[in-house]
C-alpha cells in the first residue's frame, strides 16, 4: 500500500513541478522518522531550503522560509535567511507576507541589520487597508522594533491610534509601549493621547492601554501618580477582570509614594474583595490592601478591621483544595507577617498544617512563615515537628531549608523564644548528623554564638563540644561531601575558650591531640591547634601539682605536635609551629624550674564580647578622611558584589573560605585574642619579652580607641541547671541519622529529651500551681477559681522560662547608638549595580507640559525671551506663592531657579491656602517679568487683582486632579499635574447649589471644530451624588455633542463620592466663532442620601463661551508669518489701546499667550507679533507696541470674530 | 509582562516556542531544557507556579504552567501579571486551539506550530495580554485563514489533493488532549 502511495506522490510530484517541494508538513514527518539521525537530515533540509530560496517563485520561497521557521524552533539559527524573509514579507499575498512576519518574529531582534531596509515595507503594512495586514505589521514589530524604527514609525503608529477599527487600535496601543522602551523621547508627545485611550469607547482598547500605563507606571511610579483619579475611577466603573488586576496592582505600586490615595483604596478595595467571585482579583485586591497597610502604619479608623479581613479570606484561600489558592494565600500571608505578626500567629494551626503538604512549594512557603508564628510557648514543638520533617524527607534542598529555618527561628531576636538553651544545643549538635548539609557553617556559627552570648550554657555547650571532638573521626568519615565538619571548629574553639568549663579537660585534650587533624581544611586545622594550648594552660593551671603533671603533660604535648608541622595549610602550619615552640620554651622552664604557670595564661587573657553587626559603620569617621574619594583611579566598572547582610547567607558557600572569614570574625569577634598576639614564627620567646610584648600590647590597646575594652559584666544571675538525671538517663535513645554514628553511651544529650523534660516541667508547675490554686479556692470559693486559673497560667509562663541572660545585640563604639534604619545602605548598593535598563531612560516627567518653543527669529532674540508656557507657570507659581509667604522671598537670586520647582511640588497646608496660592494665569501679574523679583508688598497685589467677573473667580490647578479622588484631604501631589499636558486647565466657578460646586474649563477639542468644557463637581455633602444629566440648549453657532437626546448628555456611571470631585466632559461642535455666547445649561443630579431618599436637585446656569476660548494655540515660523501678513487674506482690522498704567507690556504678553493662546512669532523690547487660530482655522495675527500704553493691532479673516476678540481683552485689561 | 511562551511535551520536545525578548537560538533551547527540568519532576497535583529565578537572566520570572496529557504549556511571566490570571490565559489559549484545530492533539501542534503561532498572535501581543475573550479570538483566526484561502484559490486545490492523499497514510490521530474541568477561578 505504501509504496504505491509513494509512487503516487512521486508521480504527482513529477507532473506538478516547484508547487511540490517538500512542505512544512514534509519537513516535520521526515525529522519525525529520522529520529537516528535527525541532525543529518535536517542539514539536508537545510541545503534544499538553501536552494528553494534561489528561486524566483514567491510561494517557494515562503514555503521555504516557513520551514525556516520550524527549524529555528528546534534550536537552529536562521538568522543568514533575513534578506529572504524580508523578501517574503514583502510580499502582496497575505498568506506570504504572514509566513514572512512570522519568521521575522521569530529570528529578527534589535540587532539584525536588514532591518533598516524594512521601514519602508512595514509603513506600507501598517497603512494598509487590510487591516489583517496592518496587525500583522504591528505584531511583527512589537517583537523586532528597534530604537530607528520606533523612531521612523512613530508617527504612523501614533496616526493608528485613531483608526476606526478596535482591532488596529487595540494593537498600536500596545506597540506605544515598545516604541517608548526604543525610543524614550517619544513618551512625552505620545502620552496624551495615550491617556485619551484609557477612555476608549472600545474595552479592550482601554484595556490596552491600561496595560501599557501599569507597564510604565511600575517601572516609574512617581511620574504616573497624577492618573491616580482616572485609574480610579475605571476602578470602580470597570468590570474586565483584566483590566482591574492591573489597575489594581498598579495601585500597590503607586501606594507607597502617596499614603493618602491608601486611605482612598482602602474602602473600594475592601468592597471588591467583598463582592468578587474571581479568585484572582480577589487575590490582587488582598495583596494591593496588604501594600497600603504597609505603606501607611497608622491613622487609619479601619485599620484592624481590614487586616483581619484579609487574614480571613486567606484563611479561605489557603484551606481550599486548589494548591494554587494555597500556595498564593501563603505567599500573601508572608507579606502580612512583616508588620503585622499577631494577625498571622492566630492562624498558626493552618500554617503548621501547610508543613504537612505533599507539595513542596508550599511546604517552602509554609516554611517561609514560621519564623512569624513562634513564641517562648511552642518553639520547641514546632522545631521538633521540623526536625521529625528532616528525618522524612527526602531531597537535599528542602532538608538544608528546613535546616536554616530552624536555626533561622530559634536564633531570631537574639534567641527571643529561647526557653531552654540546653535544648537549643542539643538539637543544633543533632543538626550536625545531617547527612550532606551544606549549612555546616552556619550550624557552627550558631554554637559559637550561643557559647559566647550565653554565659550559663557554656558548661554544657562545652562538654558536648568536647564530646563533639572526641568522635571527631565521625566527621573526617562523612565530611567529603558536605561542610559539616565545620562544626568542630565551633567545637574546639568552645572547648578551647571555655576550658575551664570542661569535665576532663585532659581527656579531651588527648582527643584533640589524637585526631587525624591534618585531613581537615586550614581553617579548622588552625582553631585545633590555638585551642590546643588553650586547654594546655588550663590543664596546668588549675593542676595542684603544677610541676609534674605540667612536664608529662607538655612533653606529651610536644611529641604530638610535632605531627601537625606537617599540616598542608600555610596558616595552620603557622599555628601549630608558634604552639609547639611556645610548649618547648615552657618546657625547658619547668625543667629549669622557672616556670610561672601565670606567664602562659597572659596569652589567653581578656574576655569575649559580641560586637554589633554595626559597630564597624558607627565607628565615627576622622576628620579630614573622605572615604569617598578614590586613593587610585577607580577601576572599570566591577561586577555585581554584594555583601549579604544576613551573616546566615555565608554558610552557602562554606562560611569559614575565603574573604568571607572576615565578615565571619566581626560578626562575633573571635580574632581579638587568638593570631595578633602570637608571638612570630621560629622565634623562642623569653618570658621578659613576653612581659614586653604585653606592656605594649596593653599601651596599644589603650591607645587605639577602636579597641574593645573589657567591662565588667554582673554574672548572670539565673543558672539553667542540667538535670544530671537527664544526662545519665539511660533511656538515651539517638535516632540515627548519619552514616558514621557516634556511638552509643556517650553524654551527647538528644534534644527530645530535653524536649520531653521541658513538657514534664510545664506540666509539674501547671500542677503546682493548679494544687495552690485549688487549695486558695477551697476557701475562696468557686468564683474566684478561675481568675486564679488563668492568674496561674500567667505564671506559669515566668516560672516555666526563667529568664536566661543572653547578651543581646553587641558592643559599639563610644557614642554610637543603635539605630533601625541602616539597612537600607544596603539597598541602595544594590541598586547601583544593576544592569542597563530600559526603563530608566523613560522616568520621564509627563506632568510637565511638552515645551513648545515658539521659534523665535535669530536676529530679533532677546535676552529673556518669553518663550514656554512652564517657565510662565512657575513664574506664577512663584509670585502666588510670595504672596502668601513672605518670608521666603530673603533666599538668596542663586537659589530661586531650584526653589521655584520646589514650589511646585509642594502644595499648601489647607485648602484654602491652596486657592489662592494656586497659578492663576488670569490675573495679572504683579511685577515685571523678571522671574526674581523679590518681596511683593501685598497690597501692591491685591490692587493689581482683577476686578469684576474674575474676582469672584476660584481658579484651580492641576492640584484638584489628585483631590478628586482625595476628597477634601489635603495632600501633596507628587508632581503637580495638568489636563493637558501641553496647557494648565483653568477653572473657572460658574455655578453652585448647597451640594454641588461647579468649576469649568474650556479648552479646544483634539478633534477640530469642538470644544470640550470640562465641569469639575465638587460635592458638598456627606451623600453620593450620581445620575449626572447635562442639558445645554444649542445655538445657532454650537451644538452639544455625545448626546442621549437631543441637547442632553447623562453620565450614568458617575457617582461623586462625597467630598470628592468629579471631572466630566462635554463637548461642542463650532460652526461660527464671530460672536461670544452664553448656553443656557441645566444640570441634574441625585443625592444619595443615606436615609435612602433619592432626591432629584437641578441647578441652572449659562456657561459663557467668549470668543477667546475659539482659539487654538499653533506656532508658526516667522517666515511663514511674514508671507501672511503680506498676502492679503487677512482683510479685517482692528485696534485697541490699553493704558499704561494698568499693565505692562511683558505681562500682557504673558496674558495673551497663556489665557488667549496666542503664540510669540517675533519679539523685540518694546514689540511684539503674536500667532494664533481659531478652532475653524481663521488665522489671527496681532502686533502688540508698546508705546504711551499698550496698542494691539490685530489681523484676521474674520471681521465679527476679530472685533469681539479685541474688545474682550481690552475689557479685561481694563 | 509575559516574558516567554513554551510549549513542550513530556519528553522535553519543543512545540511551540515564543520569547518576547530576543535570546539566541542556544540559549532558547537552554532555557527550554532548564524549564522542562523544573516543571517535568513535579507531580500533576501541585501548585501550578514555580519561581522561576534567574532562569531567563533577571530574577523577576515566575513560571506558571499547566500540563495538559502530553503537553506542558508554560508561561514566563514577571511580577506585574497575576498568576491567576495567567492560569485562566493559558486555558484560554487551550480552549481557542482545541476550537480551530477541532478538538485539537499534539499531532496539530506538530504539524501546523506556523498556525499556533498566528493564535498566539491574536492573543498575546508583545508580552502584554491583547484579547482573552475567545469567539473574538476564535472569529479573527478564521477570518484570516478565510483570506488565505482565497487568495490560495484554484491553484491551491491540487496542493490540498496532495496532503490529503498523504494523510491517508498517518495513522488515525490520536485526539487525546483532554481539557480539565473547567472550573475556572474566575471567567472573563
Amino acid at each position: 500500500m505504501s509504496t504505491t502511495m509513494d509512487q503516487v506522490v512521486k508521480k504527482a510530484k513529477d507532473s506538478f513541478g516547484p508547487i511540490f517541494d517538500k512542505s512544512l508538513h514534509d519537513l516535520v514527518r521526515g525529522i519525525r522518522s529520522h529520529k537516528d539521525d535527525e541532525s543529518k537530515f535536517i542539514n539536508e533540509a537545510i541545503d534544499e531550503i538553501k536552494q528553494e530560496l534561489k528561486q524566483e517563485n514567491m510561494s517557494v520561497k515562503a514555503n521555504a522560509v516557513n520551514k525556516l521557521t520550524y527549524l529555528q524552533m528546534l534550536g537552529y539559527d536562521i538568522s543568514w535567511s533575513a534578506f529572504n524573509i524580508i523578501e517574503v514579507m514583502s510580499s502582496n499575498k497575505f498568506t506570504f507576507k504572514r509566513i514572512g512576519y512570522l519568521a521575522a518574529s521569530q529570528c529578527f531582534h534589535e540587532g539584525t541589520d536588514v532591518l533598516m531596509l524594512t521601514t519602508n515595507m512595514i509603513r506600507k503594512d501598517l497603512n494598509s487597508s487590510s487591516m489583517y495586514e496592518a496587525g500583522l505589521a504591528m505584531s511583527g514589530l512589537s517583537c523586532f522594533i528597534n530604537a530607528d524604527l520606533a523612531r521612523d514609525l512613530a508617527n504612523d503608529i501614533m496616526s493608528l491610534l485613531s483608526s476606526t477599527k478596535p482591532y488596529i487600535r487595540k494593537r498600536a496601543v500596545l506597540l506605544l509601549y515598545k516604541v517608548f522602551l526604543n525610543n524614550p523621547d517619544a513618551l512625552k508627545p505620545a502620552f496624551p493621547r495615550l491617556r485619551e485611550k484609557l477612555e476608549d469607547q472600545d474595552p479592550g482598547v482601554q484595556a490596552a492601554a491600561v496595560n501599557v500605563i501599569c507597564e510604565l507606571a511600575r517601572r516609574n511610579p512617581k511620574n504616573y501618580l497624577s492618573l491616580a483619579p482616572i485609574f480610579f475611577r475605571l476602578m470602580t466603573s470597570s468590570t474586565n477582570n483584566w483590566v482591574l488586576i492591573k489597575i489594581i496592582k498598579l495601585f500597590g505600586a503607586l501606594t507607597p509614594l502617596e499614603p493618602r490615595l491608601g486611605k482612598k483604596l482602602i474602602e473600594p478595595l475592601t468592597n471588591l474583595i467583598h463582592s468578587t467571585s474571581a479568585m484572582s482579583l480577589l487575590y490582587e485586591c488582598i495583596n494591593t490592601v496588604i501594600a497600603v497597610l504597609v505603606s501607611i502604619s497608622t491613622g487609619l479608623p479601619n485599620h484592624e478591621a481590614s487586616i483581619q479581613l484579609c487574614v480571613q479570606k486567606l484563611r479561605i484561600l489557603i484551606e481550599d483544595s486548589d494548591q494554587n489558592l494555597k500556595y498564593l494565600g501563603l505567599l500573601a500571608m508572608s507579606k502580612i507577617l512583616q508588620t503585622h505578626p499577631k494577625s498571622v500567629q492566630a492562624h498558626n494551626d493552618l500554617i503548621l498544617q501547610c508543613l504537612d503538604d505533599k507539595d513542596e512549594s508550599i511546604r517552602l512557603r509554609a516554611l517561609g512563615l514560621l519564623s512569624g508564628m513562634v513564641s517562648k510557648k511552642n518553639l520547641m514543638e514546632i522545631v521538633r515537628k521540623l526536625m521529625i520533617h528532616m528525618h522524612k524527607s527526602e531531597g537535599s534542598h528542602y532538608r538544608d531549608e528546613l535546616l536554616s529555618k530552624i536555626i533561622g527561628v530559634c536564633s531570631q531576636n537574639d534567641y527571643q523564644y529561647i526557653a531552654n538553651f540546653e535544648w537549643y544545643v542539643s538539637i543544633l549538635v543533632e543538626l550536625t548528623r545531617l547527612e550532606g548539609t551544606k549549612h555546616g557553617g552556619m550550624i557552627s556559627l550558631q554554637l559559637l554564638d550561643v557559647a559566647v552570648r550565653v554565659e550559663s550554657i557554656r558548661q554544657f555547650a562545652c562538654n558536648q563540644m568536647a564530646i563533639l571532638l572526641e568522635n571527631a573521626h565521625v566527621f573526617i568519615l562523612g565530611s567529603n561531601s558536605s561542610s559539616v565538619a565545620e562544626v568542630l571548629y565551633a567545637a574546639a574553639w568552645i572547648c578551647g575558650e571555655f576550658s575551664s568549663s570542661l569535665k576532663e579537660p585532659e581527656k579531651t585534650l588527648e582527643a584533640m591531640l589524637n585526631t587525624k587533624i591534618t585531613s581537615f581544611p586550614g581553617h579548622i586545622q588552625s582553631v585545633y591547634y590555638q585551642n590546643i594550648l588553650k586547654v594546655i594552660t588550663h590543664i596546668i593551671i588549675s593542676s595542684e601539682n603544677g610541676g609534674t603533671v605540667a612536664k608529662d603533660l607538655v612533653s606529651m604535648a610536644i611529641t604530638k605536635m610535632s605531627v601537625f608541622l606537617s599540616s598542608g595549610d600555610v596558616e595552620a602550619q603557622e599555628r601549630a609551629s608558634v604552639v609547639l615552640n611556645i610548649l618547648k620554651v615552657v618546657l625547658k622552664l619547668i625543667e629549669k624550674s622557672e616556670f610561672n604557670p601565670n606567664e602562659l595564661t597572659v596569652l589567653f587573657d581578656g574576655v569575649l564580647n559580641p560586637v554589633a553587626s554595626k559597630a564597624q559603620r558607627k565607628v565615627a569617621i576622622p576628620n579630614g578622611l573622605d572615604l569617598d574619594a578614590w586613593i587610585n583611579d577607580p577601576p572599570s566598572e566591577s561586577e555585581d558584589e554584594t555583601v549579604p547582610s544576613n551573616p546566615y547567607e555565608y554558610s552557602k558557600q562554606g562560611l569559614f573560605s575565603d574573604d568571607q572569614r572576615e565578615n565571619y570574625y566581626n560578626a562575633s569577634n573571635l580574632s581579638s585574642n587568638t593570631g595578633d598576639n602570637s608571638p612570630r614564627q621560629y622565634t623562642e620567646l623569653t618570658s621578659e619579652e613576653l612581659d614586653k610584648q604585653r606592656e605594649t600590647r596593653k599601651q596599644s590597646e589603650h591607645l587605639n580607641p577602636f579597641y574593645i575594652k573589657e567591662t565588667k559584666k554582673s554574672k548572670s544571675t539565673a543558672q539553667t541547671n542540667v538535670s544530671s538525671a537527664i544526662l545519665d538517663s539511660s533511656d538515651r535513645s539517638q535516632p540515627a541519622m548519619s552514616k558514621g554514628t557516634i556511638p552509643a553511651g556517650l553524654q551527647l544529650v538528644s534534644s527530645d529529651q530535653l524536649y520531653r523534660q521541658s513538657k514534664i516541667d510545664q506540666e509539674n508547675h501547671r500542677l503546682k500551681n493548679k494544687s495552690k490554686a485549688d487549695s486558695g479556692s477551697a476557701k475562696k470559693g468557686k468564683k474566684s477559681t478561675r481568675k486564679t486559673d488563668s492568674a496561674a497560667a500567667d505564671n506559669v509562663d515566668e516560672n516555666l522560662y526563667p529568664a536566661i541572660k543572653v547578651t543581646r545585640g553587641g558592643e559599639l563604639p563610644e557614642g554610637a547608638t543603635e539605630s533601625g534604619n541602616e539597612d537600607n545602605d544596603e539597598e541602595k548598593y544594590v541598586g547601583k549595580n544593576k544592569k542597563y535598563d530600559p526603563h530608566r531612560a523613560l522616568n520621564i516627567d509627563l506632568s510637565e507640559p511638552v515645551h513648545v518653543v515658539p521659534p523665535l527669529a535669530p536676529a530679533l532674540a532677546v535676552p529673556e525671551p518669553i518663550s514656554t508656557v512652564t517657565e510662565q507657570l512657575t513664574t506664577a507659581t512663584t509670585k502666588t506663592k510670595k504672596k502668601k509667604k513672605t518670608e521666603k522671598d530673603e533666599k538668596p537670586k542663586s537659589k530661586s531657579k531650584r526653589e521655584r520647582t520646589d514650589y511646585k511640588q509642594l502644595s499648601p497646608g489647607d485648602e484654602e491656602d491652596k486657592r489662592v496660592a494656586s497659578p492663576t494665569p488670569l490675573q495679572p501679574p504683579a511685577a515685571t517679568s523678571t522671574i526674581v523679583e523679590t518681596t511683593v508688598p501685598k497690597e501692591k497685589v491685591k490692587k493689581k487683582k482683577p476686578k469684576g467677573k474674575e474676582s469672584t473667580t476660584e481658579t484651580l490647578t492641576s492640584a484638584p486632579l489628585v483631590r478628586d479622588i482625595m476628597g477634601d484631604d489635603d495632600i501633596n501631589p507628587m508632581s503637580s499635574s495638568n489636563q493637558q499636558a501641553n496647557e494648565p486647565a483653568i477653572y473657572k466657578s460658574i455655578a453652585e447649589s448647597e451640594h454641588l460646586l461647579i468649576t469649568s474649563s474650556i479648552t479646544p477639542s483634539s478633534s477640530p471644530a469642538q470644544l470640550d468644557v470640562t465641569f469639575l463637581l465638587k460635592n458638598r455633602t456627606s451623600s453620593i451624588i450620581n445620575q449626572i444629566d447635562v442639558h445645554v440648549i444649542d445655538s445657532m453657532s454650537s451644538k452639544l455633542l455625545n448626546t442621549t437626546s437631543p441637547n442632553h448628555v447623562s453620565f450614568p456611571s458617575i457617582s461623586v463620592f462625597p467630598h470628592a470631585e468629579y471631572y466630566i466632559h462635554i463637548y461642542f461642535a463650532i460652526t461660527a466663532i464671530s460672536f461670544p455666547q452664553k448656553l443656557k445649561t441645566t444640570l441634574t443630579y441625585t443625592i444619595n442620601k443615606p436615609s435612602s431618599e433619592n432626591s432629584k436637585e437641578t441647578i441652572e446656569f449659562k456657561l459663557d463661551l467668549p470668543c477667546s476660548q475659539y482659539l487654538i494655540k499653533k506656532t508658526i515660523d516667522s517666515n511663514a508669518f511674514a508671507d501672511l501678513m503680506s498676502s492679503s487674506t487677512l482683510t479685517s482690522q482692528s485696534h485697541i489701546n490699553i493704558p499704561s498704567s494698568s499693565q505692562d507690556f511683558p505681562s500682557i504678553l504673558k496674558i495673551l499667550c497663556q489665557s488667549y493662546r496666542f503664540t510669540v512669532v517675533d519679539q523685540i523690547a518694546s514689540a511684539a507679533s503674536l500667532y494664533s487660530e481659531s478652532v475653524l482655522g481663521h488665522p489671527i495675527a496681532l502686533l502688540l507696541k508698546s508705546s504711551n500704553g499698550i496698542a494691539i493691532d490685530g489681523k484676521s479673516t474674520e471681521m465679527h470674530f476679530l472685533s469681539n476678540l479685541l474688545e474682550e481683552m481690552k475689557n479685561f485689561f481694563k | 509582562m509575559i516574558k516567554a511562551i513554551l510549549v513542550f511535551n513530556n519528553s522535553a520536545k519543543p512545540r511551540l516556542v515564543k520569547f518576547f525578548e530576543h535570546y539566541p537560538e542556544e540559549v532558547q533551547q537552554r532555557i527550554l531544557r532548564d524549564t522542562y527540568q523544573l516543571v517535568s519532576k513535579r507531580d500533576d497535583n501541585v501548585c501550578n507556579f514555580l519561581e522561576g529565578g534567574s532562569i531567563l537572566g533577571d530574577n523577576d520570572c515566575r513560571l506558571i504552567y499547566r500540563h495538559y496529557a502530553t503537553l506542558y504549556f508554560i508561561f514566563c511571566v514577571d511580577s506585574s501579571e497575576s498568576e491567576l490570571g495567567i492560569l485562566d490565559l493559558i486555558q484560554v489559549f487551550v480552549e481557542t486551539l482545541d476550537k480551530c484545530f477541532e478538538n485539537v492533539c499534539e499531532l496539530d501542534l506538530i504539524f501546523h506550530a506556523d498556525k499556533v503561532h498566528y493564535i498566539l498572535q491574536e492573543i498575546c501581543f508583545g508580552g502584554m495580554v491583547l484579547e482573552t475573550n475567545l469567539n473574538e479570538v476564535v472569529a479573527r483566526v478564521d477570518e484570516q485563514s478565510k483570506i488565505e484561502k482565497q487568495e490560495a484559490g484554484i491553484s491551491a486545490a491540487p496542493a490540498k489533493a496532495m496532503t490529503a492523499l498523504k494523510e491517508m497514510n498517518l495513522p488515525q490521530k490520536i485526539k487525546d488532549i483532554k481539557l480539565p474541568d473547567l472550573n475556572l477561578n474566575l471567567r472573563f
